[in-house]
Formats: structure tokens, sequence, C-alpha cells
């Protein structure tokens, strides 16, 4: 969320365009309900009409691409974009659906097993990639 | 905190936590109400079966938009037109109904304890859509969230219940999670519909409504279940309706100005609410409504999308 917060304001920065921004909560467009626990429903605020309109999907991690299957889904139930892309901050790998994004800030080789977290100032404090590593069981 | 429960079957049962996970589930579902396409597809593939012994307008009709809603397949089952009438017993049908796979069994009984017989025999999902004049956990749940949405918070809240307390699942739903989150609760209502061991449940007595409603946040009026009714409890309905209904001179001379008026619904007008009250400035009555498909969207949610459960 303030990914594209972020980058709302370098586009309103650099070319004086403010765009809106809004939160997809993609919980009931998973594949995967009953299988990861408590389904935790944040709720969908986005408060304008996506119509005919280009929307960006903003995402910091893309991996499987099963995420961004569900956000398709859910912002199609909203209405009819003219188009959507797809920005993400790290890509590292591992699809498991044909899904690409339009832009990427780093392309980052990792296992399957690693898991990438992105720390952001508004949340965590600091502005941060880190990859982890599962402790051995 | 997750959930983790087969069923749902009351609020005594419930942890504070667990109730503020459904309520909060609940929060976020109302967006979908607001939309053009009010369907997500959440729970394609369940199948959710209303098993109702008794009449109902608010809940089965919630519960049926809530599943279709989550894309579900909702199959309403009412005793009146089914095999009861042939002399079926309620364990025979529930197992029968078990045996075409449902994932979800929504039940009414009159017979308090109905629900948890059949969360006992059936291995899908149980949740109580009221019990006899035992619980009635998903219309407490929608009133929790409706008091939340006006009052902003749980903690240090004052409720009036109002009524007849004996016959009302509503009322024993709404003291056992009200308690939980910090509330104080008075019941008030003539002696003959106020149960033995009310105060063993955690809630104040007051046999005067112009008491129970003079510091309280919330007025809950309860309906006088007549048809539960087997002896001469009131003298008459003019009576109660002098003593106990509550008019809006009485909410003028006794109430804050910022106090709810709730009712689980079906109003007697004229007895326990005047209509001027029901539909008044006070009244909450169809936020509570409302309300109550986003609770039971989101107790058919966690109950099917509970870890190892039938998910998938």
């Amino acid at each position: 969320m303030s990914l594209a917060h972020r980058l709302a304001a370098k586009i309103a920065q650099i070319d004086g365009t403010t765009l809106p921004v809004g939160t997809l909560d993609i919980t009931l467009y998973r594949d995967d309900l009953g299988m990861r626990g408590t389904p935790v429903i944040r709720g969908t605020d986005i408060p304008f009409s996506i119509k005919d309109k280009t929307v960006i999907l903003v995402d910091d991690v893309l991996f499987t691409g099963r995420t961004i299957r569900a956000a398709l889904d859910a912002i199609i139930d909203l209405g009819r974009p003219t188009a959507i892309q797809l920005a993400c901050l790290i890509d590292r790998g591992h699809r498991e659906l044909p899904i690409r994004p339009d832009y990427v800030g780093k392309n980052l080789p990792t296992s399957h097993r690693e898991t990438v977290a992105v720390r952001l100032r508004e949340h965590d404090g600091e502005d941060r990639v880190v990859i982890e590593e599962p402790e051995e069981a | 905190m997750g959930w983790t429960r087969k069923d749902l079957l009351t609020m005594r049962e419930l942890e504070a936590g667990e109730i503020v996970l459904l309520v909060d589930t609940a929060a976020s579902l109302q967006e979908i109400a607001t939309r053009e396409i009010k369907k997500v597809p959440a729970l394609r593939g369940k199948t959710v079966v209303n098993l109702f012994y008794e009449a109902s307008t608010r809940t089965r009709t919630s519960f049926e938009i809530a599943g279709k809603w989550l894309s579900a397949d909702v199959v309403n089952f009412s005793a009146s037109g089914s095999s009861t009438s042939k002399g079926e017993s309620f364990i025979d049908t529930a197992k029968n109904i078990g045996a075409m796979s449902p994932d979800v069994v929504v039940v009414r009984h009159s017979s308090a304890g109905a629900a948890e017989l059949l969360a006992r025999a059936l291995p899908c999902s149980i949740v109580n859509a009221g019990d006899g004049a035992h619980e009635h956990p998903t219309q407490a749940l929608l009133d929790l969230l409706t008091i939340r949405e006006k009052k902003g918070h749980f903690e240090g809240l004052h409720v009036a219940i109002v009524g007849d307390i004996a016959h009302s699942r509503v009322a024993r739903s709404n003291i056992h999670g009200m308690r939980k989150l910090g509330m104080t609760v008075t019941v008030a209502g003539p002696p003959t519909l106020i149960p033995p061991f009310v105060q063993e449940l955690g809630a104040k007595v007051s046999y005067r409504l112009e008491d129970a409603i003079g510091d309280v946040d919330v007025i809950m009026m309860l309906r006088l279940q007549q048809e539960r009714m087997t002896a001469g409890l009131i003298p008459s309905l003019r009576e109660y309706a002098h003593y106990w209904g509550l008019t809006l001179d009485k909410l003028a001379r006794h109430a804050r100005p910022d106090v709810l008026i709730m009712h689980p619904g079906p109003v007697n007008r004229g007895i326990e609410l005047a209509p001027e009250v029901a539909d008044g400035p006070y009244s909450v009555i169809l936020d509570q409504v409302s309300r109550g498909v986003a609770v039971r969207m989101g107790v058919l949610l966690l109950l099917a999308g509970r870890k190892g459960g039938d998910g998938g």
C-alpha cells in the first residue's frame, strides 16, 4: 500500500498529476482458502471508479503469480478497466502462472525455500529488502 | 487470534478474541454490499443448508444472501412441507441432509441444544441460528458490530436489555458476548419474565423501565414471545405496553440524548416499542439487519476457511 502511495507521490512530483490510490483485499479471491489458516479480511477500499481507466497493480514481491491472478479477478469484479498493468519492487522468479510484470524494481534470484521481506519506512522504520533463510528443522 | 472451531454454537464458549475476530471480519466484508456486482468467489463449490424448524424472516434470508454473495450454493429446508410432517425425527432428517455432503448446516430449532446435537452427529460445520430460549450467536454478533460502529468501542459501554428476558436467546447470547468485551449489562422486565440466576451470567437486574434506561448507551428492546408462553406471565398486553413499552416520552424524560435503540425483530409495534421510537432518530433497527448479512458472511467464511477444514 505504501509502495503505491510512494509511486503516486513520485508521479505527482514529476508531472503534477495526482493519481487516485486504493487498496485491494484479495483474500476472497484466493485459490487456497482453508490451506493457510484463518483468512484475514482487511477490506477493499477503492473509492473511485476504475471503469475505462488504466489500473496499475502494485505489489512488493512477485513470486508464484497466484496473488496477482486473484487480484486480476478482484479488480475486474469492480468494473471494466481499459488495461491493467503490474508493477513490483522485487521479482524473485518461480512463477506458477503465465504472469509477467510491466515494471520491475529489481530482479532477485532466490531459492524456493527462501523468503523475501520488503521493509518500508512507513511500517518498519527502514527501507530495506531482506532475504531470509528458513531455520533448519 | 485464529479461528479453529468446526462449529459456531454459542457466545458462551467463545473467547473475547474470537468474538472480535468475527466482528472484524464482518466489518471488512460490509464493503461487498456497496458493490455493483455483489458476489465474490470465496466459497465457490461449498454447499450451505439452511435447516429451519422455526419461522424466520431476517435470519434465514440473511444467511441465504450471505452464502450467495460468497458464491456458495445455498439450499433452504423448512420443516413445513418436508418429511417432518410424515413423522421423521429431527436427527434422522439431519443425518439425511448430512449424507448429501454439505459444508455448513445452519440450524434453527425450538429446542435448546439442537445445534449442539447436530454438531456431534455431523462432520460438517454447524451454525446455531437460534435454539429455543438458549442462544442465537449471530444475532449477538450483529448487535455487537452495530454497537461498535455507532459507539466506536466496546469497553465500558452500558447496555439495558428490556422485556421478555426469560424466553430470549438473544438476551442470553448478548449477555455472554458483552460481558466478555468489558461491557455492563442490565436486564429489565416484569419479575415473571426475568429468569432465575440471570445475575450469575454477570447481568444486573432492574424491575422498572425508567430506572433501567437512565444511564445507558444502548437500549435493546425484546419482543414479547407470546408463542413460547404457557401460563399468564403478564396480566394483559395493555398493562405490559403501559409499564414496559418504550415511548418517545419515556425516552425524553429518562434516557440519554445519544442512546441507541435496538431490537432484534420482529417488532410488536405498540407493545414493546412505540412506532415513533422504532422509526425514530435513535433507532438503529434496520442497521442491525444490514450488518446481519456481513456477520453471516464472516461466520461462513471463517468456518469454511479454517485450516484443515473442507476448504481447498
